[in-house]
Parts: structure tokens; sequence; C-alpha cells
């Protein structure tokens, strides 16, 4: 691939550099919060980023993924509770979970295009939702605490801040690798394809429904991943994490970032939770400035973020 | 009618299409035997876009069969019938707008080369591909052209860039609808060249309005009126067809002046 030295390139370089140093500059000031605040950043990182991979590459506007945060989550949780506490258990059945659950939603939404596959992706993870409220054992609409996060038999300790950010920002580097090979990949563009022009894949020998049923299977495994995480954040897990507006809020930090540019989701999900986090701060109604702030975006800069820096280094 | 043909390579029998009331395919019958530029003409409304799309499986006839090469291709959806070597152009210009030329072609080529879930190695390095699509988009004189995105190329280039899709995926038969359409007396004269070039070495469908060339390019000319079948022959015969003149009155002078 070639390098080249950009607005674009440099924005994302500092920001991969700052994300390797935060825990740096976390332990010399002292300053515990933000990397507690940044680890949450970058298990949503993940999860936009594999929103990003159905919606800006194959374009399936998925409603429902944060059904995924749940389903990853309640695997580790579940597990935990029943006293399975190795993460070498929990976290391949978050992952099996996630993309069974994926294999049967995509199967029969994806016979939709448009607004209703829109509809039918949010109907199911309500459904995953209430379905997680009803769990009495598990704690129904009060959610679940994990008293002890996943033991990797003394590899790694997710208890340790430091170790844990590190596992995360691995994870999520490592989803963005993974995304960027399959893009590439004979998979990748005929997915691709088929977001550009469905009827000349078909035309050409494509079963488009396939490809965009595996893409949806492999975002959907990858989000499973950032739920496992989120729930070893937390040590809590609720049906909250899958509510709606959960979704919502992932398909905004694509958009923000720019759908369809491989880094666009990390930088959105930043920026997104950073605003949140600091209009927070000042009102309890920053949904008011999110809201007119996504509209501009949506309106004058299409690519998002990523957009607008490519815009800025061609002018 | 009836075709002599012992061994045609697409047979159509009695395909009925109909929306609603109307009856858009109506109970035709049609051969086309290995190697010959079979053209199929008739006025708008007459039902060959119809008739190309139940061909290609984008729509799924009422009634009827359609045989391809020996086999019963009537419930085959698109994507199959293309593996079996039926490669279609659409009228109205129908790629990836997002792509490049090249781009476009080796995912033609990528199609019938083996399977796609590859999710590794990188597509646009695989040689076979792109020299396929090289080889495609020279054919149709585009290989300058081979790194612009489609949304950049002309009409007729994109017209252009439809044959060498349907050209990368090695079809046994070409169903080219209307690829003359929207162009230039040159970007015409130029496909027509082209055309002459590869019913050399493909069977072709052809339907087009453009009825000079038509009459230069076809070995047999079928007449689609409101479904029907009125004529089939060389292309003598039906400029000498006294039916076909009725049905072309207002056309009458392109039927009988050319060729």
């Amino acid at each position: 691939m070639k390098f080249q030295i950009n607005v674009r390139n440099v924005v994302v370089a500092l920001t991969v550099l700052g994300l390797l140093l935060l825990p740096v500059y976390s332990t010399l000031s002292g300053n515990a919060f933000i990397l507690t605040l940044f680890t949450r950043f970058v298990i949503f990182a993940l999860a936009a980023a594999s929103l990003n991979l159905i919606m800006g590459y194959g374009g399936m506007m998925s409603f429902g993924h944060a059904a995924y945060l749940g389903i990853g989550g309640y695997a580790v949780g579940i597990l935990a509770f029943e006293g399975i506490g190795s993460g070498f258990i929990q976290w391949p059945i978050a992952l099996a979970a996630s993309a069974l659950y994926a294999l049967v939603i995509g199967a029969l939404s994806l016979r939709t295009r448009g607004v209703y596959f829109i509809m039918i992706t949010l109907a199911f993870a309500q459904m995953a939702y209430y379905i997680a409220s009803g769990m009495s054992r598990y704690g129904g609409d009060d959610g679940l605490t994990i008293y002890k996060r996943s033991t990797f038999g003394g590899l790694i300790d997710l208890s340790n801040r430091v170790q844990f950010y590190y596992l995360c920002l691995g994870c999520l580097f490592g989803g963005i690798y993974l995304i960027w090979r399959i893009i590439n990949s004979r998979f990748g563009m005929v997915v691709q394809g088929v977001r550009s022009n469905e009827q000349r894949m078909q035309a050409i020998g494509y079963h488009a429904n396939r490809y965009r049923l595996v893409c949806f299977v492999i975002s959907g495994t990858i989000c499973g991943l950032a739920g496992a995480l989120l729930a070893n954040n937390t040590d809590f897990i609720s049906p909250a994490t899958m509510y709606w507006t959960r979704s919502g809020e992932l398909m905004v930090m694509v958009v923000f970032g720019g759908m369809g540019s491989l880094f666009g989701p990390v930088l959105g999900t930043i920026v997104f939770l950073l605003l949140e986090e600091l209009l927070s701060q000042f009102t309890e109604y920053w949904a008011l400035i999110m809201g007119p702030l996504l509209l501009l975006i949506v309106l004058f800069a299409r690519g998002g973020i990523m957009g607008l820096l490519g815009r800025f280094g061609r002018g | 009618m009836a075709s002599s043909l012992a061994d045609p390579l697409l047979r159509v029998e009695n395909l009925v299409r109909s929306f609603g009331g109307i009856k858009a395919t109506d109970n035709l019958s049609l051969d086309v035997a290995p190697g010959e530029l079979h053209a199929i003409i008739g006025p708008n409304g007459a039902g060959k876009t119809t008739l190309i799309s139940q061909l290609t499986g984008q729509l799924m006839p009422n009634s009827g069969t359609v045989q391809f090469a020996g086999r019963d291709v009537t419930r085959l959806p698109s994507y199959q019938r293309s593996r079996l070597g039926l490669a279609r152009s659409f009228q109205i210009t129908c790629l990836l707008p997002d792509f490049t030329a090249a781009d476009n072609v080796a995912l033609a080529a990528q199609a019938h080369d083996g399977h796609s879930f590859r999710f590794w190695g990188s597509a646009r390095k695989e040689k076979p591909l792109r020299d396929a699509a090289q080889a495609a988009l020279t054919r149709v004189g585009l290989a300058k052209r081979a790194d612009v995105r489609v949304s950049e190329l002309s009409h007729g280039e994109q017209r252009e860039l439809e044959l060498a899709v349907a050209l990368a995926t090695k079809p046994k038969l070409l169903l080219l609808d209307e690829p003359m359409a929207g162009l230039g007396v040159t970007e015409s004269a130029r496909m027509v060249a082209l055309l002459k070039e590869l019913r050399k070495e493909v069977t072709i469908v052809l339907v087009e309005h453009d009825m000079e060339a038509v009459f230069a390019l076809a070995d047999r000319i079928t007449v689609l009126v409101y479904g029907r079948v009125i004529a089939s022959g060389d292309p003598d015969a039906i400029r000498n067809n006294e039916e076909v003149k009725r049905a072309y009155l207002g056309d009458q002078h392109a039927v009988t002046s050319h060729g």
C-alpha cells in the first residue's frame, strides 16, 4: 500500500500514536479517569468499525447492531455467573453466539431492502432486549453484575487498567486490520459491488445475498467481541446495552467518522463520545447540540470527518 | 416459422409473461443457432426488454420454457445462468459506478474464476483477473481508460464497458439490449465494427432500434409486435415481409431504405 502524506493520514497516524501512548500519559499524570474513558471509547470504536463493514462497505443499514454488544456481554456475564470464569471459554462462546444470532437475523432480514431492512433489524434487536429483560435468573431489567473479569490463565490480567486498555486497543487494531484485508479481498470486492449495483452483480454471476449474509455474520461477530470487552469494562451487563438508542448511537458514530472509510468509525466514536462527555458536563440537554451537529455533518459533509479531512488536504 | 435447426443454443418455447391484463410476452417461440447473430426488432412496447429479462432470469415467465445449451433454465436465477455462459448487456447502462472500469471487468472475470469466498489476499493484485480485465477492455477499445471511475466515463465509453463486462464472463451467448442506445454517429459506427468482430467468436442476440445496424449485422431477424413473433427470417425476407412493413408503418422508411 502506498502511504501518502496528507491531512487525513497525518490525523489518523496521530490518533493511533495518541491511543498507543495514552497509558503512558495516564500513568505519568496520575489521571486514571482518562484511561477508563478511553477504554470505553476504544471498545465502542470496535463496535462502530464492525457496523461500518456492513453499513459503509456492504450498504446494509443495520439498526440493531447493539444486540451484539448485549449478546457478547451476556455470554461473558452469564458464564461468569454460572461459575465459568475462563476467557478461553467465555469469549469463543460470546463470538459464536453473536455469529449465530447474525446468521439467523441476517438470513431473515436480508430478504428485504432499504427501510424494511432497517425496521426488521431494529425489531430483532428489540426482541433480544426484551428477552434479556425477561431473564430473571440473570437480573432481568436490572442487569447482571459481573464480579470477576474474564481470566486468561495468567496471560493477561483484565483487572489491570493498562493491560485491559491494551487488550481493547489490540482488538480494535486487529479488527480494523481484518476489515482492511476483507474489503480488499475477492469477497470484499463482491460485497462492495453488490452495494454499488446488485442487479449488475447478479447478472455477471454472483448470488448477492450469500455474500451479504457472510459479511453480516462477520460484522456481528466482531461486534460480539466488543460486547465481551464492554461487559468486562463495566463489570456489568444489562438489557439497556441492547436498547435501540444504543444501535442508533453506533450508526451516528459511523456516519460522524465517515461511512466506508476504514478508520472513520474510530474518529467518529472518539469525537461523538468525547462531545457527549464534555457537553453533558455543561448541560443535561447535550443532545440538543449533538443533534444539529449531526445534521450539519449529514448535510454538508457526506464523508463525515474523514471526508472533511480529505477535502481539507486537497484544498 | 418452424426452425429447421437441429441443435439450437437457445430455444424459447411458448413463453408467456403478462403484467396485469397486458401480455408483454405472448406465446413466444424462438431458436438461436450456435454462431449466429440473431436480431430482435419491433416497435416500442413490443416486449423486447421483457423477453431479454426472461432469458437472463431477471424476470420469470408465467409459462413456457427457456432452454440454453440443451438445459432447461426456465426457473434458474440469473446468477446461475451467467455461470452457464449467458451474458447480457443492459439497455440502461448498468455498471458499478463507484468502481474503475478495470474493477468492473475484473469482477466479472472473478465471478467465473473459482469462488469468491476468499477473505485475505488482495483481489486487485490477482494478475489473472487484472489481465483478463485488461484484455476485455482492449477488445472494446477502453484499454487506456482502465483506471477511470465509471461515473467519470462518457456515455459511449460506458456502453463499451457494458460489452467488456459481458465478454469477461466468457459467454457462449451474448444478449445485447440496445447497445447503440444514445450513441452518436461515430460511436455507433465503432460499436457496429466491434460487434462485427465479436460475432465471429460468440453467438449474439441483439435487440436494437438502429435498423441500419441490425440489417448490417444480423444473420436472422425476429420481429416482435405486442409480445408476439410476427416474422422471423434472414434480413432480405424481413425487408420484404408485408406484415413487418405494416407493423413498422411509421418506421417503414427505415426498414426499406437501408441495407
